[in-house]
């Protein structure tokens, strides 16, 4: 089973019995998650089994109907715009306005943030990001790999202490995945909190510390990775998302 | 926007050969049919530069209240009319022959705008959620800012025809209470028309 938070440690995010319906189609139904912080939880799911919508209920896009989300120890209710600042998300689309280049975007975005010493921290990311190069070119001429990249700069930017990631690794090529996954271990190692949503076993059973199935609605299936092998999770996620192994 | 403001001065004047007193009845209509429509051009394109990229997710998940997204999408779209109005009363005054630039018809032009900008935000946003979004704009917009197009084209007639202050004061009261109750309104459900 889950594994909760030691001593002197809390839960980055604590979702309780939430509910989301889109078209009176019930996406979520009672779900319950607790993120410890530090942690990288990994989520999969069936398409439509309602990953996104738990990523946009997690990051404040959306507000669930019933139940409560709790993230930093602040109400999502209460205190959206005080979370937000501990949030850096991911989503299928990048976020940045094409016509802008690289650097009009982060100014943008950290400009929004508050980002103290906005130009050094632009150069941190962008250096991380492997984007020194492609700072002044407008993001509509760059590859899907490097777009990504500066989505990930972008969701960087104000530091923060949670990442929630959608499907993160869509279109990426295979040199582009290797770089954002060589990424996402050395944000794990700095002990940021993430949630990640992925139909890729592989990435997700290696970085995270805990994966996660989403079924029917609700998480129906949790657990930590360490005591799980691959294929030992092949036929869980199998029985969970009703396809055949 | 202000091509669109342009050519509709141009194909009624041509269409209206009015002369005389006639002008100052037909052009207050003429200009706020022309200024409302090109409003609508210019709303449908407020959110679709952030919808279709996920710009708009961007900016909800940035630390600000949702209200502060209104204020900032309204204040372009005011600016944008505001700026299309001060190219095109010129231009209209002289293809119609009549003094436009006159304190109070400035004022009216303002607070109209001002109503227009307060709805035509609002109205954007709940129509770039929508499929036919260039269609459904105008179907939300126009009903609503029917009180802001009847006082400016009344207004901006009696001050045409040099009518005393005081028969224009209900006119521009009319105005101003509309844009009051749409900015407020419109600040307090922006929160839930993004969400949905």
């Amino acid at each position: 089973m889950m594994s909760g938070p030691g001593s002197g440690e809390a839960w980055a995010i604590e979702a309780l019995g939430i509910t989301k319906s889109f078209s009176r189609r019930p996406v979520l139904r009672n779900l319950h998650l607790k993120v410890a912080e530090g942690s990288f939880l990994t989520i999969f799911g069936a398409n439509g089994s309602g990953k996104t919508t738990l990523i946009k209920l997690l990051s404040t896009i959306a507000r669930p109907e019933t139940g409560s989300i709790v993230i930093a120890g602040m109400d999502t209710r209460e205190n959206a715009t005080q979370v937000r600042r501990h949030l850096g998300v991911i989503l299928h689309q990048t976020l940045l306005y094409d016509d802008l280049t690289v650097q009009e975007n982060l100014r943008f975005y950290g400009r929004m943030f508050d980002v103290p010493r906005l130009e050094e921290r632009i150069a941190f990311v962008a250096h991380r990001g492997g984007l020194n190069s492609r700072l002044l070119h407008p993001v509509r001429t760059l590859s899907r790999g490097l777009q990504q990249r500066a989505a990930i700069c972008r969701a960087l930017l104000h530091d923060p202490a949670i990442l929630l990631l959608d499907e993160p690794e869509t279109g990426l090529d295979r040199h582009a995945s290797l770089a954002f996954w060589n990424t996402l271990a050395s944000l794990k190692e700095e002990g940021k909190t993430i949630v990640m949503t992925t139909h890729n076993m592989e990435w997700g059973l290696n970085l995270g510390d805990q994966v996660a199935i989403l079924a029917e609605g609700r998480i129906a299936y949790q657990e930590d990775k360490a005591t799980l092998s691959r294929a030992t999770f092949d036929g869980i996620y199998h029985r969970y998302t009703e396809v055949s192994p | 926007m202000l091509v669109f403001a342009l050519l509709v001065i141009v194909i009624f004047n041509f269409a209206f050969d009015v002369r005389g007193e006639a002008v100052a009845l037909v052009a207050p209509g003429v200009l706020w049919v022309t200024l409302t429509f090109a409003g609508v051009l210019g709303f449908n394109r407020a959110f679709v530069l952030e919808k279709d990229r996920g710009c708009l997710e961007g900016l909800m998940l940035c630390p600000i209240d949702r209200g502060t997204i209104y204020w900032g999408k309204m204040a372009a779209s005011l600016t944008f009319m505001l700026v299309v109005e001060a190219i095109v009363l010129p231009l209209f005054s002289i293809f119609f022959n009549l003094p436009l630039f006159m304190p109070s018809l400035l004022l009216i032009a303002f607070i109209s705008t001002v109503g227009f900008a307060a709805v035509g935000t609002l109205f954007s946003a709940i129509a770039v959620h929508t499929r036919a979004r260039e269609i459904m704009l105008p179907l939300l917009f126009f009903p609503v800012v029917v009180p802001v197009v009847i006082a400016a084209v009344e207004g901006t007639g009696m001050v045409l025809a040099v009518a005393p202050w005081a028969s224009l004061v209900p006119w521009l009261q009319l105005v101003v209470a509309f844009d009051i109750i749409f900015l407020a309104v419109s600040w307090l459900l922006f929160e839930y028309v993004l969400e949905e």
